[in-house]
């Protein structure tokens, strides 16, 4: 514990990152590559379970066509249960996360039992992952009752209703605590005006229901008032969820970057994925302490339609697009992003959710024929 | 003489607004005024309550207010207001405004707690003639309304780390789920879903979800399902019209009935109220928006067609059925014909102007 403590330090102050026991957040940096050196980058890939492996294979062919200096170091969920991370997933893709600092992960099924932890949480807590970001934007040529769909939302993924503490009373009356921090809050704020800042976006809008819940939610909105206060140029509000969810529905172009708790984020980032069409389309990213990213499709593993090369990888593209854009790779992801978008404005090569018939290696060939 | 046809050609001519014929045998003495307590609330609440006393005048409908002033910054529910409720059993209300991180406990919620009005109930549906994004919704969202979430249990543990009780009680998970599918039974409803995040809150709404099983088992031609959170909200936007009656505990109740309310058109005509065992309040169902801002208010914009609504479901539950029937139809008509609607509709007019129409349209 005491050389991992000492090996960490070492390698983050050969990379100019500070990390201690208590960051500091004028210090804190969320880019990854900062002092890497101009070169093929390591990016650490979960293929995951299902339809995981072929998704995942469109975009190794993909990244390769566009020319992207990513390396990949594939790892594969184990078949038993490793002792030093008490889950399915091993030590050593865990290690290989932290060294790269960045990932991409594709649908990863639980297996059902105990005496394990989910490979969600295994994948949160050894990490550190405490934002989750989802781009919202509607697809043009893929008509949902929504065209004019593009925010944001982050959402506190660390604490909050999900910490998992409950407990019965008595019989039939059951506690379970909600738990909002400072630390957490502040980390997620700044992630958040960082993001709007890094993305020239205009407007945050912090999301509560701080009327009710006033000494929790009151606490999340301080904190991101007081980081709002170092970001003058970016416009700061406070909208009430019940008053956010109406208007998310009657009007989501009212709305840029959304950050919120954990579970009100958890039902307005899938409210916004229903708006776009589905979590089979919807990037997503997971934010860890130390700058590390992981971005990941959010979508099941489908079984059934596992190994027919009937899959849409157009989230698991998505999420690497986003990751690229953590990389700072900017021109790379808007060519990728860009014929991703036009080959499903086209409308001649859809996989079956979209309403089309291709198969997966069309797909991927179409988007490589746009690059 | 013209007078007399006028409403029969109506009638003839507007098929799809058929008035029923009263068919219900009152009890002698049944038409003796009720009184009900009204509280006009804050911001366009008063001008809204207005609206409803001026159509119930027009049309001599056996109910009287006892109106009582009650501000959301105010302490507590002044005792008069409440022993009024009790006497009275129906109160009509508008928006109380809850303060932001005041230090003031929401009134809305202390009248919820001192009645014990255990659910809450919006009724989100299309208005024929009003465009919106989706059709085919006609969603009834019943909330748990005294527990969950919003039990205002917080204390602050360190500087810096505050915990928020979630209580779920197996006592009121089973009576929201009786009524909810009562509310089915009694409406002719075919399908009731509960929604949950029993996935993660393993115990509490574990809870929640054991109480609506137990009730279900006694309702076998009522169709039961269960659907997560955040998967609703996403058929919500994407299908709504696989969503018949919801049961919901507290939080997800809230946003749940915006959302509905939101895809429907607008919170601003979506009628509902609060009902306990011994009491009744009805008021703006989705609660978003019900005390408008300062331009509503300035601009006697408010739009009324909600508390309108919801006062129809309050005649109804006072069992006056055809004062319902009248004040819905000339409602619904004025909302088709599209000359008199308020900004959240797509129109531009004021409020009085509104009830004017309303009040021509009264039969």
């Amino acid at each position: 514990m005491a050389s991992q403590i000492v090996r960490r330090l070492a390698r983050s102050r050969a990379s100019g990152i500070f990390s201690s026991a208590r960051p500091t957040f004028s210090d804190r940096s969320f880019s990854s590559t900062e002092g890497a050196e101009s070169g093929l980058i390591r990016a650490t890939l979960f293929p995951g379970d299902g339809i995981g492996p072929e998704i995942a294979g469109s975009v190794k062919q993909i990244f390769k066509v566009a020319d992207c200096p990513i390396e990949w170091e594939e790892h594969f969920v184990g078949t038993e249960i490793d002792p030093r991370t008490q889950s399915f997933l091993t030590w050593e893709s865990l290690e290989s996360v932290r060294r790269n600092k960045v990932g991409l992960k594709g649908p990863m099924a639980t297996p059902i039992g105990k005496g394990h932890r989910s490979l969600n949480l295994t994948l949160r807590k050894e990490l550190n992952l405490y934002a989750n970001v989802r781009p919202c934007y509607s697809l043009p040529g893929y008509k949902t009752k929504y065209d004019d769909v593009d925010l944001i939302t982050i959402r506190e993924n660390t604490e909050g209703e999900y910490s998992g503490l409950e407990h019965q009373v008595v019989r039939g009356v059951v506690e379970s605590l909600k738990i909002i921090t400072r630390q957490a809050s502040l980390r997620v704020a700044e992630y958040a005006f960082y993001y709007a800042k890094a993305h020239g976006r205009q407007r945050v809008s912090a999301i509560h229901k701080a009327n009710i819940m006033q000494k929790t939610d009151g606490l999340f909105l301080k904190c991101c008032r007081e980081v709002a206060e170092k970001y003058p140029e970016i416009t700061y509000e406070e909208v009430v969820i019940d008053n956010c969810c109406m208007m998310l529905v009657k009007n989501p172009a009212l709305f840029d970057v959304l950050v919120m708790p954990n579970l009100y984020g958890d039902i307005i980032s899938d409210l916004c994925a229903g708006l776009i069409g589905g979590l089979g389309l919807t990037p997503s990213c997971n934010i860890g302490e130390g700058g590390i990213a992981l971005a990941e499709a959010v979508h099941g593993s489908a079984p059934d339609i596992a190994g027919k090369n009937l899959a849409n990888p157009t989230a698991l593209l998505l999420s690497s697009v986003t990751m690229l854009r953590h990389l700072e790779l900017h021109d790379k992801a808007d060519r990728i992003q860009d014929a991703v978008l036009k080959t499903i404005a086209e409308g001649k090569y859809r996989t079956g959710d979209l309403g089309g018939k291709s198969t997966t290696t069309e797909f991927t060939n179409a988007i490589c024929d746009h690059l | 003489m013209s007078r007399r046809t006028l409403p029969i050609l109506r009638n003839l001519l507007s098929a799809r607004f058929p008035t029923r014929s009263i068919t219900y045998m009152p009890s002698p003495g049944d038409g003796s005024p009720r009184p009900v307590t009204l509280i006009p609330g804050d911001g366009v609440g008063p001008l809204v309550t207005d609206a409803v006393e001026q159509v119930m005048e027009a049309m001599h409908a056996p109910v009287y207010f006892e109106k009582y002033d009650v501000r959301g910054d105010m302490k507590n529910v002044p005792p008069e207001v409440l022993e009024s409720i009790k006497k009275n059993k129906v109160c009509l209300k508008g928006g109380l405004r809850t303060p932001v991180g005041g230090g003031v406990s929401s009134l809305n919620m202390i009248l919820r707690k001192e009645l014990d009005l255990y659910a809450s109930l919006v009724h989100c549906f299309n208005l024929p003639g009003l465009p919106t994004r989706h059709d085919n919704v006609d969603i009834v969202v019943i909330r748990e309304n005294t527990e969950g979430e919003y039990a205002g249990l917080e204390h602050e543990v360190i500087p810096g780390v505050v915990e928020s009780l979630k209580v779920i009680t197996k006592f009121c998970s089973e009576r929201i789920a009786k009524y909810a599918f009562e509310y089915a039974y009694l409406n002719n409803r075919k399908k009731v879903t509960a929604v949950h995040k029993a996935n993660i809150m393993k115990l509490a709404d574990g809870l929640f979800l054991e109480s609506c099983r137990e009730v279900a088992s006694k309702y076998p031609s009522i169709q039961y399902n269960e659907m997560i959170v955040d998967n609703c909200s996403m058929q919500l936007v994407s299908k709504p019209e696989q969503f018949d009656v919801m049961v919901t505990p507290n939080l997800y109740g809230n946003l749940v009935a915006n959302t509905a309310a939101g895809i429907a058109g607008g919170t601003g005509f979506m009628p509902g109220g609060n009902v306990g065992a011994d009491h009744a309040i009805f008021e703006q169902g989705a609660s978003a928006g019900n005390v408008g801002n300062d331009k509503l208010l300035v601009q006697k914009k408010a739009n009324p067609v909600a508390l309108l609504l919801s006062s129809a479901m309050m005649l109804r539950h006072l069992q006056f059925p055809s004062f319902a029937d009248r004040l819905e139809t000339a409602v619904k008509r004025v909302i088709e014909e599209g000359k008199y609607r308020t900004k959240d509709l797509g129109g531009n007019c004021t409020t009085q102007e509104v009830v004017d129409a309303i009040l021509a349209n009264l039969e």
